[in-house]
């Protein structure tokens, strides 16, 4: 029993805040760098521009987000507030934001001792993160397959870290350790253990509330998690044994748990309730969108092996699983949450009766439509550099200019909510005796 | 029979009429959208009544706490009653943006809201009456299946 649970709504507001609002400029850098190095990033995940381009957007980009996120959306699904969390924020903010910048001056400068350094800025932070977003999602009398895909997705974002520091100490010390495989496994645990569980875990709870759709299939969300650590760990076994020929199947596997979920989501939003379709809704579906396409180009690669020996093939389903995708859902997830959080606080503020502007009032749809169509303009673009390296600079370009657009947009709510918050600030002391 | 079982379900009975009512106002076909409001507007009410006059103290008799879940949850009723009263006031004027921004932020209110319930707060309370399921239960359900005025 529980009795004495919080149940608070929300940190302050400006722990999800500092993250949430860093998040796009992380992409406007990785468009920028994109337009600036041009085909090099493209031809090969290994070259120095690529590998930057790569951490611009999910040590910085994703990070923030899901960081920011995770703080706002831990009290709703579990009940309680992470502990201290103003605190942990001052403390794990900037430290991910020195490391991501530390870590990516190292691939361009190709310079192992940038890297080492980013990776000891990197472990004891993410070690707080887990520990402190763990904890609550341990002690939390909740259940059901949100929670259960939220543990799994912090150890994995503990495992993405750990193999990417050892991958660092690999490179900075010429350790004779095997990298391509560590790195294999590195990027899957990010992609799939931290980012896609938490995706999961997020959607079970945001799909069916945002637009009023049928919950997830108990059995799908149950099982989804643990099929998708089963595929971790047995793409693991690389760093044991590098030339299984069953590799390229558990690869094909992991994808294909995505595309299940994309295609349960689309078939949810399909028998949505709620009719209205509004911007996330469209972010949410495009994403979907990408991860079946991501899946199908997979399923490509395996059957005909020559497509997947194409150097670009990299580039092809990254820019599908990380602008196409995740970006997507975050940028989409965005447009609800600051806005609602800028509300929460000017409501508490208020008081009960209290009139403040709603979610539309403090961020206009309008511009959100806009960006949306910024957003997957860029996305075909960056596809398209897959096959014509002449439009790589307006890809990069647009990508930056859509991902400035999102930071303005969210700026500008929350200048909305200031201007609001002191205009009835003062009204309140202009009243006192 | 739990004694909260009723409760779910009238969730999602609330959200079907929310649901109309937003289409029709965004259709601007404005009586339509008045009697869905109405309609939720009575359902929802009930249903805040429905906990806070006998199962919030119920839980909190059980459990010996004013100051646990129950006051968050009736300081989110509140909030939601105050976006209510906005709604309402956007359909009488037939203002279909004051109606789309008031909505949405309620919608997202209300289902994480209903989340934190149905996930937490309601097995809580299953657990801790449940030595008073008959009663209790009964009363829940009685409520939410009486039909409102509209």
């Amino acid at each position: 029993m529980h009795p004495n649970l919080s149940f608070d709504q929300a940190p302050p507001i400006g722990v999800p805040l500092r993250f949430l609002l860093t998040a796009p400029w992380f992409g406007v850098a990785a468009g920028l760098l994109l337009a600036w190095s041009g085909e090099v990033a493209v031809l090969s995940r290994w070259t120095p521009q690529a590998l930057a381009l790569t951490h611009l957007l999910v040590a910085g980009f994703l990070l923030q987000a899901m960081t920011g996120a995770l703080f706002q959306f831990v009290p709703v699904a579990a009940g309680g507030n992470v502990w201290r969390p103003r605190l942990a924020a001052a403390i794990i903010h900037p430290m991910y934001i020195a490391a991501t910048a530390l870590l990516v001056a190292g691939f361009l400068a190709a310079n192992g001792s940038l890297l080492r350094l980013a990776a000891g800025l990197f472990l004891p932070t993410v070690l707080l993160h887990v520990a402190l977003v763990g904890s609550a999602l341990l002690r939390t009398p909740a259940r059901g397959a949100t929670i259960a895909a939220l543990r799994v997705a912090v150890a994995g974002l503990a495992v993405t870290v750990v193999l990417g520091a050892s991958l660092a100490e690999g490179i900075a010390g010429s350790h004779a350790w095997p990298l391509v495989q560590v790195t294999n496994v590195h990027a899957a645990w990010g992609l799939g253990g931290w980012a896609l569980m938490l995706v999961l875990g997020v959607s079970y709870f945001v799909v069916p509330m945002f637009q009023l759709t049928p919950q997830y299939p108990a059995a799908f969300a149950r099982w989804a998690p643990i099929v998708l650590v089963g595929v971790l760990l047995a793409w693991s076994t690389q760093l044991l044994d590098a030339g299984a020929d069953w590799l390229p199947l558990v690869w094909l596997a992991g994808l294909g748990v995505a595309a299940v979920f994309a295609g349960v989501t689309l078939w949810l939003q399909a028998r949505r309730r709620r009719r209205i379709a509004d911007p996330t809704f469209h972010f949410f579906r495009g994403a979907m969108i990408c991860l079946l396409a991501a899946f199908a180009s997979a399923a490509a690669m395996v059957l005909v092996p020559a497509l997947g020996d194409e150097p670009a093939a990299a580039w092809w389903l990254g820019a599908l699983v990380i602008a196409g995708t995740f970006v997507s859902l975050i940028n989409g997830m965005m447009y609800k949450i600051v806005p609602f959080l800028c509300w929460l606080h000017l409501q508490r503020q208020a008081g009960i009766g209290g009139t403040v502007p709603n979610m539309r009032e403090i961020a206009p749809e309008r511009a959100q439509r806009l960006q949306l169509r910024l957003h997957f303009a860029s996305v075909t673009l960056l596809l398209l550099a897959t096959f014509y390296a002449e439009v790589l600079v307006a890809a990069g370009a647009a990508f930056a200019a859509s991902c400035a657009w999102l930071g303005w947009n969210l700026i500008d709510a929350v200048r909305r909510y200031q201007g609001f918050r002191n205009r009835a600030g003062a009204g309140a002391a202009g009243r006192e005796p | 029979m739990s004694t909260t079982q009723a409760l779910p379900e009238h969730h999602k009975n609330c959200d079907l009429l929310f649901a109309r009512a937003e289409e029709s106002a965004m259709a601007a076909r404005w009586p339509e959208c008045e009697e869905a409001f109405g309609r939720f507007r009575a359902e929802i009410g009930a249903h805040f009544e429905t906990e806070e006059q006998v199962l919030f103290p119920a839980f909190e008799a059980a459990t010996g706490s004013r100051l646990g879940p129950t006051q968050m949850m009736r300081l989110e009723h509140a909030q939601m009653n105050t976006l209510l009263g906005q709604i309402g006031q956007a359909v009488a004027a037939r203002d279909a943006d004051g109606f789309a921004g008031a909505a949405e932020t309620l919608l997202i209110l209300m289902q994480q809201h209903n989340m934190k319930e149905e996930n937490i707060l309601y097995p809580m309370c299953d657990q801790a009456l449940a030595g008073q399921t008959l009663a209790i239960g009964d009363e829940i359900a009685r409520r939410a299946a009486a039909p409102c005025p509209t």
